[in-house]
């Protein structure tokens, strides 16, 4: 139990001494995360909501696909991504193993299933009946496409946020593509990890909470923005 | 009636249940005089990753456990964070490799004595094409390798983690005159099998116990380009626990596993680890 006091103590003098290591690490936390899933809502927003709203052939083994890789475990992600860019592999004169990219790569690869899954749920239930309306409107395609977006607004946040929610909190892929190196690919829950295998416990407690006071801010900001307008 | 044949069925199956749970029991007792505890029946040894990586506890353990019934399980970390187990009382007994550290926990009263146990050595790994000139102009001196490192334009992967390996290795920049730092010195906080991984990615430079490099020779494009001199020597030692520290330590499963470490049986298996794979031994033994 003291232990775990001494954590909240360190986590509290963590915060306030501005330890440049410990706002770098945040920091590159924040940017690889957040930056994976924006490259991933670029592509997964639209690619969900053309699922829902377009029939095609095979769309059922499409969408099947898309639910399982919707829980692929991180270190998969990883390894896979690890394999294509390591000096042996296919994309290996990119030199991007063991960099901050290749972390978002892996984690991109995460969160587009994530986003594109709980977007295309949307639509699905939605989709209907909104063309119905415009339809009945007299909306022309474009018109029924804005109304859409706009009806589906909170699907598409709640998918941001989940897919946010997920590449903040992984360590199985940071850790396989970016490994961990201070000051340039260590990121929060990788130094969890580590603090936890050098057995410096209080430190470990300090930086989860830090990881989990930025999560509740950032899903605040999101959640806000999803109920307003 | 059904019902009752149900019953009649399920009660049978509990009665054969409860009887196979009571001989197995009997089974794992101790034979000798003294009616030990289940609990005297395993160990936890706390250990570093390059006793684990190479092997080496896969080969002698099974071996222990015939001969004592005891069973081992072995959590595999860096020195440091296996030395804060043994103080924490989260492990029996330990078997590490930095004696100067050990030999402070004993002082502290957290262990009750140190033993040596064997030694290997450490050697400076890279690239085949060597961009800092190691193997040409320090090949048996690791103190001007480490200064070549730090003047050519080389990468060097470090532990990082506070493992046995990464003190030894701070020790020797210590000793070089040069503070770690920069561009071209990565804190990967990570194993050794994963710093040689990382090393051989990058195309840069790292220290790791031969042990551990010999096992993942044929994977990786490294090479050996300094070893031989004193001060990559590396001992190990096993130290018991002070069972003071709570209940659940087993000191007694602790004191048989460091007896027949540095019995003559153990001693000999060591020396004749890894012979016929990499043609001499990976760790020589010593005990006293």
């Amino acid at each position: 139990m003291g232990e775990i006091w001494e954590g909240f103590k360190d986590a509290y003098n963590l915060l306030i001494s501005f330890d440049e290591e410990v706002y770098k690490i945040i920091l590159l936390s924040l940017y690889v995360s957040l930056t994976a899933t924006f490259v991933s809502s670029f592509f997964s927003v639209p690619a969900g909501i053309f699922l829902g709203i377009v029939d095609f052939k095979f769309k059922k083994v499409v969408v099947r696909g898309i639910y399982t890789l919707m829980s692929m475990p991180p270190v998969i992600a990883g390894l896979v991504v690890f394999l294509l860019i390591s000096r042996k592999g296919p994309f290996g004169f990119l030199g991007l193993s063991f960099t901050p990219a290749a972390m978002i790569i892996a984690q991109t690869c995460l969160v587009i299933p994530i986003i594109t899954g709980i977007v295309y749920n949307g639509t699905k239930q939605k989709g209907q009946r909104i063309k119905m309306v415009a339809k009945t409107l007299g909306a022309d395609k474009f018109q029924t496409l804005s109304l859409l977006l706009k009806e589906l607004r909170v699907n598409v946040f709640t998918g941001i946020v989940t897919g946010y929610g997920r590449a903040i909190s992984e360590v199985g892929a940071v850790m396989i593509v970016g490994g961990n190196i201070k000051g340039y690919t260590r990121v929060m829950t990788t130094s969890i990890a580590m603090l936890q295998s050098m057995g410096d416990y209080s430190m470990a407690i300090a930086i989860g909470i830090v990881l989990i006071m930025i999560s509740f801010v950032i899903n605040g900001i999101l959640y806000n923005f999803q109920q307003g307008e | 009636m059904k019902l009752g044949k149900k019953k009649i069925f399920s009660l049978a199956l509990i009665l054969v249940l409860v009887i196979a749970l009571l001989s197995g029991c009997v089974q794992t007792a101790p034979t000798e005089e003294t009616s030990k505890e289940v609990k005297n029946s395993s160990i936890i040894l706390a250990t570093t990753t390059s006793t684990e990586n190479s092997g080496l506890l896969d080969y002698l353990l099974p071996v222990f456990e015939k001969d004592t019934g005891i069973k081992v399980k072995v959590v595999a970390v860096g020195t440091g964070k296996a030395l804060k187990m043994g103080e924490d009382g989260e492990a029996d007994v330990l078997l590490v490799h930095a004696k100067s550290s050990e030999e402070a926990f004993v002082k502290a009263g957290h262990g009750l004595e140190r033993f040596d146990v064997m030694y290997n050595d450490f050697v400076i790994i890279g690239p085949k094409n060597d961009p800092a000139k190691l193997y040409e102009n320090a090949s048996n001196d690791v103190i001007k390798a480490f200064k070549l490192i730090n003047k050519g334009n080389a990468k060097f992967v470090s532990r990082g983690d506070d493992s046995g390996t990464h003190k030894k290795e701070k020790k020797f920049w210590e000793e070089a005159g040069i503070e770690p730092k920069g561009d071209w010195y990565l804190s990967a906080g990570k194993g050794m099998g994963d710093v040689i991984q990382m090393a051989n990615e990058i195309e840069g430079y790292t220290l790791s116990d031969r042990a551990t490099y010999l096992s993942m020779k044929d994977k990786i494009d490294l090479e050996i380009l300094v070893e031989g001199d004193n001060k990559l020597f590396n001992q190990y030692g096993v130290i018991a626990v002070n069972p003071n520290k709570n209940e659940k330590i087993n000191n007694d499963g602790a004191q048989k596993f460091i007896d027949w470490i540095l019995g003559e049986k153990a001693q000999g298996l060591i020396k004749a680890f890894g012979k016929d794979k990499f043609s001499k031994p990976l760790f020589i033994p010593n005990a006293r």
